[in-house]
């Protein structure tokens, strides 16, 4: 069998595992960056008590792994009563996780915003919200940028495990047409291919795009 | 690829140069940076280059210390070529092996010292005896020390750079280049670093190599008063080339040139 | 569903124990990626083009893509050709080559953040470039790579439940087999999520302190 006629076999699982993911990929990315910018903002607030809570869930979902987080979710929640879908439990798991280590770069950019720009915030007795949105945020954006790059694409990879609760992903695909076909090199590779093309020429040449547009828009380019 | 057959195997005679440079080229894509350069430097004279920014000076001493690729001609240091080597009775271009032997005659001081951050002062003037001429710990600790205390660093023979003042590393980085014994010592603006007052700590030093070691130097510097006072000959760079060379005093008082005269002027004007 | 002690007394030796397996295979993949990291990087160095450009895209394939594919990659590829990996085997192959990719950029960013002067001393004292690489550049490389290097590591430590998907005894797979064989699963995951969490926090206190240490003791405070 030539690697063609495999593909033409069997190309449609890997574009149905490919759509799964990446739908996968958007709903984790969507939550993560809520997540990461909610509890970056908390992070930061003076008040201890949801401050503490922030740090916590930032140390727990960093400091557990994203695989026994799935599986927890997955399969310690129905003994609560708590049923939800694999789809919705693979995404919610790795929002969760991606988006604690968000936070911690929501934080670092904001605080890297040059004091003096809060000053001129003070000065223009722009109220503490307004100030941060018409603000800090804006420019604490364009510097995290190319760290929600790299996020980005530890996200894409990270959906992978979801295949192991047995959502139709891409990784789940080739591993049931490995064990039906036993051709490992192909559907492994052709899934390992996949992911990296969609890493290198599809989510870093738009993360660059999006880079240049908030660039600009901050007048630094 | 140039035609080396006209340059020489090695230099003979009575009076061979310790430094010569032969129709030496050096440009970046379009800039010419050293054009034709012809210079000797005989056994134990101090030369002094002076110049307006950009005309070479640092350049040449990079090539002699072959830290940058030759343009076009030969450099020879004590008579043996130092960027070609002889091969079936011509010249080629030096390989790594050959260069590495070939200029360790050659010692360098920095603008900016480059001391080894992790390293005391004494373990910097240690490591080259150490690991390249194969010294024994204690010789190279006896030497190291001889020299600090030449440069006035043994009480700091410990600290990291770190610690150091500009001046106190500039004097420790003169130190690591003597242990190495070369024979050529290059300075490239060494106090263009450094604050005004411990500016004369490192010329003094200077001054007593001048006097004490039978060595030729080669500096580059931007104090006039300093390259008068010590220098057997100082050579004035514009665009590349020697535009004017003579005796110390000659040359500050009475410099030929239209160029060295506006640029001596300049200078004292700006002083 | 209540939490139950007894049984969580009876499965937390096998656990521990586990646990040592999963503490092991960190620590053997760090050594793998340790040393491969640092040939990606100098390799990445040399004057030789094409295996720079080789090693540079092949350090960018692994680096985007999975690594629980890599790891199924590995293991049932092997077989294909005849060459027949146990799991601990190819775990530490997927594991140790994924982190040399990552360890390479820290290599690389250490490297790189030495002063070009500091080379042309080397050239100066006329060190070999051997010399110039062990005496110089890399005892001055690896400080500013340690807080880098030190969250890889326990970065490896949270993948290795990765590992369970082709049968390593770790703690992962320990959890697997302990709830399987109960039908309890709260006990041995959440007890899978304490372990990770206290290690991992350990961990991340203990690099701090040693990057500290080591600056110190190299005088580069
Ligand atoms: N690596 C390089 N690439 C391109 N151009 C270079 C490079 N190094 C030096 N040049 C150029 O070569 C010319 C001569 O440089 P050089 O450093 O020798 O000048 P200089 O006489 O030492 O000047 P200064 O007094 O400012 O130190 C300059 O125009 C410089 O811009
Ligand atoms: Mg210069």
């Amino acid at each position: 069998m030539s690697y063609i006629s495999f593909l033409s076999e069997h190309g449609s699982r890997f574009i149905d595992g490919a759509l799964i993911t990446g739908v996968q990929f958007f709903c984790s990315l969507a939550l993560a960056a809520v997540i990461a910018h909610v509890f970056g903002l908390v992070m930061l607030s003076s008040n201890t008590v949801v401050k503490s809570f922030a740090i916590a869930y930032v140390e727990f979902f960093r400091g557990t792994s994203l695989l026994v987080q799935l599986f927890w979710l997955f399969y310690v929640l129905p003994l609560f009563g708590i049923t939800l879908n694999n789809f919705l439990t693979g995404f919610l798991a790795v929002g969760l996780n991606l988006g604690a280590y968000g936070a911690e770069l929501v934080r670092g950019a904001i605080l890297s915003v040059p004091r003096g720009q809060w000053e001129a915030s003070y000065a223009l007795s722009l109220s503490p919200a307004k100030r941060m949105r018409r603000i800090i945020i804006p420019q604490a954006i364009a510097t995290m940028l190319p760290a929600w790059g790299n996020l980005a694409i530890e996200l894409l990879k990270s959906t992978a495990l979801v295949g192991l609760i047995a959502v139709p992903d891409l990784m789940f695909q080739a591993r049931e047409l490995n064990n039906s076909t036993y051709l490992s090199t192909w559907t492994f590779g052709t899934a390992l291919i996949i992911y990296y093309v969609s890493a290198r020429f599809l989510i870093t040449p738009c993360m660059r795009r999006l880079e240049k547009i908030m660039a600009r828009r901050m007048g630094r380019a | 690829m140039e035609d080396l057959t006209s340059y020489p195997l090695e230099l003979t005679g009575p009076d061979i140069p310790m430094v010569r440079f032969l129709n030496v080229r050096k440009s970046y894509g379009e800039l010419i940076v050293l054009d034709n350069l012809n210079l000797d430097i005989s056994p134990n004279e101090m030369v002094t280059i002076i110049g307006p920014s950009g005309s070479g000076k640092t350049t040449v001493l990079r090539m002699l210390m072959t830290l940058e690729t030759i343009g076009g001609g030969v450099i020879y240091v004590d008579g043996k070529p130092l960027t070609h080597m002889p091969k079936n009775g011509a010249l080629v271009p030096a390989d790594a092996r050959y260069l590495r032997k070939a200029r360790s005659s050659i010692g360098m001081c920095f603008q900016h010292f480059n001391l080894f951050p992790h390293m005391t002062a004494l373990q910097n003037c240690m490591e080259g005896p150490v690991q390249v001429l194969g010294l024994s710990g204690r010789e190279a600790r006896e030497r190291a020390e001889e020299l600090l205390m030449m440069v006035g660093m043994i009480d700091k023979k410990d600290q990291h750079p770190s610690r150091l003042s500009g001046g106190q590393q500039q004097r420790v980085a003169i130190a690591r280049a003597l242990a190495m014994r070369p024979k050529v010592m290059l300075f490239d603006e060494v106090t263009s670093a450094l604050d005004p007052e411990v500016i004369g700590e490192v010329t003094n030093v200077i001054r007593d190599l001048t006097t004490r070691h039978s060595l030729t130097m080669l500096m580059v510097t931007h104090q006039m008063g300093f390259a008068r006072d010590i220098s057997d000959r100082v050579c004035f760079f514009f665009g590349g080339k020697i535009e004017e060379q003579d005796s110390p005093d000659e040359l500050f008082s009475n410099p030929k040139s239209k160029r060295t005269q506006q640029f001596l002027s300049a200078v004292k004007a700006a002083d | 569903m209540q939490w139950d002690w007894e049984f969580t007394a009876e499965i937390l030796p096998k656990m521990l124990w586990a646990t040592v397996n999963t503490l092991m295979a960190a620590g053997i993949g760090y050594v793998i990626a340790a040393v491969i990291g640092l040939l990606f990087a100098l390799a990445q160095r040399t004057p030789f083009r094409s295996l720079t450009f080789i090693v540079r895209e092949v350090v960018e394939f692994i680096r985007s893509t999975p690594l629980i594919l890599q790891i199924f990659f590995v293991y049932y590829v092997g077989p294909e050709y005849g060459l027949w990996l146990s799991p601990w085997v190819a775990g530490m192959i997927a594991i140790g080559l994924h982190y040399a990719a990552y360890l390479s950029e820290v290599y690389r960013g250490g490297i790189e953040s030495i002063p070009k002067g500091q080379w042309e001393a080397c050239t100066a004292i006329n060190l070999t470039m051997a010399q110039s690489y062990r005496r110089i550049i890399l005892p001055q490389a690896i400080p500013p790579s340690i807080a880098g290097m030190g969250n890889y590591l326990v970065s490896i430590f949270k993948d290795t439940p990765m590992l369970s998907v082709i049968g390593v005894e770790e703690l992962m797979q320990a959890a697997n087999a302990v709830g399987g064989q109960n039908y309890r699963y709260l006990e041995p995951y959440t007890i899978v999520g304490v372990i990770f969490l206290i290690i991992s926090l350990t961990a991340a206190s203990a690099i701090r302190g040693f990057e500290g240490w080591i600056r110190r003791k190299l005088g580069m405070e």
